[in-house]
């Protein structure tokens, strides 16, 4: 055996401590979590229908997917080509450009009461699209916009100047060079953000509840309230005689997570494989 | 014949004039070598050949660069420029794609569509940068995977892939070692039949192996331009015979 110095033992056993204490934080909260909601988990869970008597996550579920679809399919294209501009094609520390970075700074760090309630008074009641999917989506993809643009332009510009040199080069124009050359390039990043993103929207519930509003029942359309898996989670909790159920949801909302998480970096494989 | 004619070209990057009246005439299927002390603006020359300087911001040329006799200053088609143009940088910057891929995109660019030419346009030009025998049975693995000087002649190729008329290599064995150097040496000694060079070189050995012409830089000027062997054996500026005596630089 090598002997060790004090001091390296030190920092050993340290980082060691930190990532017995990480794991073990981790996987208190998620056994918890299952050991507390798999018991409950049972295909009356899963009905259509809510009821009182079923306490359904079924329309939360369509609910959070719904949300998560529509907010990702309004943001993620905005904030893509946002910071594309930016990055690309925008003159280097221009005024525009550091006004439009001050704002999405700003708009990152606002809380998300913030937006719901923002989302409520604007969609809501001045567009009158009331408690709804459009008013809920429309509210999230604001608040997941700076997050993406900011994610997709740091890989943006972690792509190497030396790949745009090589296609200019050749004689490509800059819309080729994008969309051939640093797009590609960048997408895993673009996707870790869009998969945080994804994160944010499935636990948020201030500014769900605000403006998608929180009612167990399936959506018909998307003017339609309803409500999302972490909304539920809260309403169930809220009224005190259902913690199983609750817990319950707790143990699908994550495997929702996992999935999604799965789903997505399945795509980044594929695209990357192209 | 010239291919490039040189009218008191001024450059600046802002404030700082990197570039001063520069008058140089480019003899078309030779070898230009540009050499010079670090910051003396070759790279900067080199670039304004194929207006690389426009991605530049902040930068401004005056004075006049003819290719073929026809001015590129003003509203030229750069594109078309950089394909007749075409550029091997220092560092070996192969795309993140497939061998086949890198080599294909240049003809691409330009509206290649068909599988047959695409093909055919690959192998030529890898042929032509003497790497064909190298990868021909890995042109559909990326090319990230290839050695440095592997990387280096595969860039070669993709400049070839467009046709162009000019080769323009920024000290393309910079980062090479002596046995991919001496390949990349011998490869530019065979593209001059077909292709005008020019090169910057730290290496003044390197000028005088492959090049028929050497300009000698110095902040911003161009001190003297002529026949290699003529301009490193009897220079006529003092300030050229101190450079290739190592008495500064
Ligand atoms: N983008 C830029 N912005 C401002 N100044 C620049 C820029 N690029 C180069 N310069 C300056 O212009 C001068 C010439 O630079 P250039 O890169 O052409 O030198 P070089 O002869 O190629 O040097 P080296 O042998 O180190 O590559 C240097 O003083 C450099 O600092
Ligand atoms: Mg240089």
């Amino acid at each position: 055996m090598k002997r060790r110095k004090p001091r390296d033992l030190v920092l050993f056993l340290l980082t060691w401590v930190c990532v017995g204490v990480t794991a073990l934080v981790l996987l208190t909260v998620v056994g918890y979590i299952l050991f507390n909601g798999v018991p409950y988990i049972r295909p009356s869970l899963f009905a259509w229908e809510y009821t009182a008597q079923n306490k359904s996550l079924m329309p939360a579920l369509v609910g959070t997917l719904m949300i998560v679809g529509l907010a990702l399919a309004l943001a993620v294209p905005l904030g893509v080509f946002s910071a594309i501009y930016l990055v690309e094609y925008a003159r280097r520390g221009s005024r525009f450009v550091k006004v439009v970075r001050l704002t999405t700074e700003t708009l990152a760090g606002i809380p998300s009461i913030v937006y719901g309630l923002f989302g409520f008074i604007f969609f809501g009641v001045f567009l009158g699209w009331g408690l709804s999917l459009m008013s809920g989506s429309f509210t999230v993809s604001i608040m997941i916009l700076p997050l993406i643009m900011r994610t997709t332009e740091e890989s943006l510009k972690s792509v190497p100047d030396t790949y745009r040199e090589g296609s200019f080069g050749l004689g490509a124009g800059r819309l080729r060079t994008v969309a051939r050359i640093v797009l590609p390039a960048a997408i895993p990043g673009i996707l870790a953000g869009i998969i945080l993103a994804t994160g944010r929207i499935v636990g948020e519930t201030a500014a769900i509840i605000f403006t998608l509003g929180n009612v167990a029942r399936m959506p018909n359309h998307l003017f339609d309230t309803g409500r999302t898996l972490s909304a539920h989670m809260y309403a169930l909790a809220n009224e005190g005689t259902h913690a199983g159920e609750a817990h319950a949801t707790a143990a699908v909302l994550l495997l929702v997570v996992i999935i999604l998480n799965a789903v997505s970096s399945k795509i980044a494989r594929i695209i990357k494989a192209n | 014949m010239n291919k490039f004619i040189l009218e008191g070209v001024n450059l600046w990057y802002g404030d700082f004039q990197a570039l001063k009246g520069i008058d140089m005439e480019i003899p078309a299927n030779k070898i230009t070598a540009f050499i010079g002390p670090s910051g003396c603006g070759k790279s900067t020359l080199i670039k304004s050949l194929n207006r690389m300087n426009d991605l530049i911001e902040g930068c401004k040329v005056s004075g006049n660069i003819l290719l073929d006799g026809e001015s590129i200053n003003g509203d030229t088609d750069v594109n078309a420029l950089r394909k007749r143009v075409g550029m091997v940088f220092q560092k070996p910057n192969p795309f993140p794609m497939s061998v086949f891929d890198n080599i294909a995109y240049g003809p691409r660019t330009h509206g290649v569509k068909s599988k047959l030419a695409l093909g055919e346009i690959v192998e030529r030009s890898l042929r032509d940068a003497a790497i064909w025998d190298e990868v021909k049975d890995r042109l559909k693995k990326s090319a990230l995977g290839l050695s440095g000087g592997q990387q280096q002649r595969l860039c070669i190729a993709r400049a070839l892939s467009v046709q162009p008329d000019v080769l323009l290599m920024d000290e393309p064995t910079s980062a090479l070692d002596p046995i991919s150097t001496a390949k990349i040496e011998e490869l530019v000694i065979t593209l001059k039949k077909h292709y005008t060079i020019v090169i910057v070189t730290h290496n003044m050995q390197q000028a005088t192996r492959i090049s028929n012409r050497t300009g000698f830089f110095l902040l911003g000027e161009l001190v003297e331009f002529g026949k290699t062997n003529k301009l490193f054996s009897l220079p006529k500026d003092k300030r050229t015979e101190d450079y290739i005596t190592g008495r500064f630089g």
